[in-house]
């Protein structure tokens, strides 16, 4: 419905122009302009408080822009009119804290949402749940409770949730920051997965060494602005002493 | 001092008595109903966005909860009287105990709609539910489970507190005692077994809450830990 056409970059998939965005007087955005490509993985990077997840949040319209236009899979993020619901189809997002509902077992947390929302039979979304499962490796997992999984078996068990309703795009904000160096190795493994897969991302993260082999893309963000954009390769030879120094203390 | 108790004349009145605790029961059993629904309600209600609904649902509660039940149940006696329509005692006394204990109710569960952190609303938001998919699939279950105890002690209240009813001349327990205890003047020994009889219906409500909530709420029937 309130689409606009795809002209210019067909494979654009996410794009922030300008975007501004402030919480009272805090300036957190301040002019941010970066566009993600179908099969494209964009690594969001910078110092704690310059505006990383709320760039995040923006784009699945969980914090509204003051200026500038975001534009996901088609969807106009920044128009008022925007049909939050159909955006949210096409955007899946994973959380650092998990957020599995705990009343719900690991089937019924995947199953909840293409039931509710795409009204797909019982039958087939139990199925899509045990795929989902499978690719994340935790097939065995189907009848347990969230609280039963470890923390990386349920950061896991979020990202087949969010996967079970065909997103095309996933945004992660810090998924492996409550986990220790183990559980954290499950967990990338299988975002590389995905990403082999040709899914289009968008992650926050601290694991330098993941962004590395990950990005094609890096946004280094300081002070609310983009200050250093590139292909991953800037990690090693940064061309902003800012980010000379972010890598430097971050390695 | 000499004590002379004599339970005879009363016991053998035990059908009226097993009447009333069923009818106490039974209004206890309307109003819990009737009370959740308009707790639901009332705590959404309290929580919409909507400053009309919000307020409107507020006043409702700090007038229920600032006002002796007596005095409710004589409003709406009275109200009803002065409005020309004719109800049973026992209509009454059900309509004024709901309307009471929704109020209780209301404040109960939006306690427990608070006590859910405001991630888990996020990530159902971030998978396309719609608001009433969010209330109903993600925040009702666990927000009831956190307030069950306190859900269980209102109602149990509640029945209890229905023996106020006897003074609109509703039938029910109370209402049973009054009467034989002047038809026997056997006055101490009759509220003496009533007061048994309101444990006993205490207890049995009670249980009937355990064995619902393990209906109600699978994961803490599977693994037995609060959420
Ligand atoms: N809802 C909010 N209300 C007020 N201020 C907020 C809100 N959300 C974020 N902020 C502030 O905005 C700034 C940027 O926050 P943001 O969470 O985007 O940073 P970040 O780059 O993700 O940091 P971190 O690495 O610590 O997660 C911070 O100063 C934060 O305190
Ligand atoms: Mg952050």
């Amino acid at each position: 419905m309130h689409k606009i056409t795809r002209t210019d970059t067909a494979s654009s998939v996410v794009g922030l122009s300008n975007v501004h965005k402030s919480f009272g007087a805090l300036k957190v955005l301040n002019g941010v302009s970066f566009e993600v490509n179908r099969g494209e993985v964009l690594v969001l990077i910078g110092r704690s408080g310059s505006g990383k997840s709320t760039a995040l949040r923006c784009i699945d319209r969980f914090e509204t822009i003051d200026s500038g236009e975001i534009v996901v899979c088609g969807h106009r993020v920044s128009d008022p009119k925007l049909d939050l619901r159909a955006l949210r189809q096409d955007v899946g997002i994973v959380f650092q804290s998990y957020n599995l509902f705990p009343h719900l077992t690991i089937e019924e947390n995947i199953t909840l949402a293409p039931c509710s929302v795409k009204g797909i039979s019982k039958v087939q979304a139990k199925e899509q749940a045990r795929r989902v499962l499978a690719q994340v490796g935790l097939e065995d997992k189907l009848h347990q409770y969230p609280e039963q999984l470890s923390g990386g078996q349920q950061q896991r068990a979020a990202i087949a949730r969010s996967l079970a309703m065909q997103p095309k795009v996933m945004l992660f904000d810090e998924v492996t920051s409550a986990l220790d160096p183990e559980l954290t190795g499950e967990v990338l493994k299988v975002i590389e997965a995905l990403a082999a897969d040709g899914m289009t991302m968008v992650m926050v993260t601290h694991e330098m060494g993941f962004a590395r082999g990950i990005a094609n893309r890096v946004v280094f963000m300081h002070h609310g602005k983009v200050h250093e954009t590139g292909p991953a390769a800037i990690l090693t030879s940064p061309a902003t002493p800012e980010l000379a120094q972010f890598v430097g203390t971050g390695l | 001092m000499n004590l002379n108790l004599d339970f005879a004349a009363i016991f053998e009145r035990w059908p009226a008595f097993l009447e009333g605790a069923l009818l106490t029961l039974q209004l206890a059993f309307i109003a819990t109903l009737l009370g959740t629904v308009i707790g639901v309600l009332g705590a959404i209600g309290r929580r919409s966005s909507h400053p009309i609904i919000a307020r409107i649902c507020g006043v409702y509660v700090e007038a229920i909860r600032n006002t002796p039940l007596l005095v409710q149940i004589f409003l709406v006696y009275f109200g009803l009287a002065s409005l020309g329509l004719k109800f049973s005692a026992f209509t009454v006394a059900a309509a004024a105990l709901t309307i009471n204990v929704g109020a209780y109710t209301t404040e109960i569960i939006r306690a427990g709609f608070d006590a859910i952190p405001r991630g888990q609303i996020e990530a159902a938001e971030g998978l396309a539910l719609s608001r009433s998919q969010i209330y109903w699939h993600v925040v009702m279950l666990p927000a009831i489970e956190k307030v069950y105890p306190a859900l269980t002690s209102q109602f149990v209240l509640l029945m209890l507190a229905s023996s106020v009813t006897s003074q609109i001349s509703a039938e029910e327990l109370t209402a049973v005692a009054n009467y034989i205890q002047s038809d026997t003047y056997r006055a101490f020994e009759t509220y003496i077994l009533v007061a048994l009889v309101y444990i006993v219906l205490s207890l049995v409500m009670r249980a009937g809450f355990w064995l619902l909530g393990l209906v109600i709420f699978p994961r803490r029937r599977r693994l037995g830990t609060p959420l």
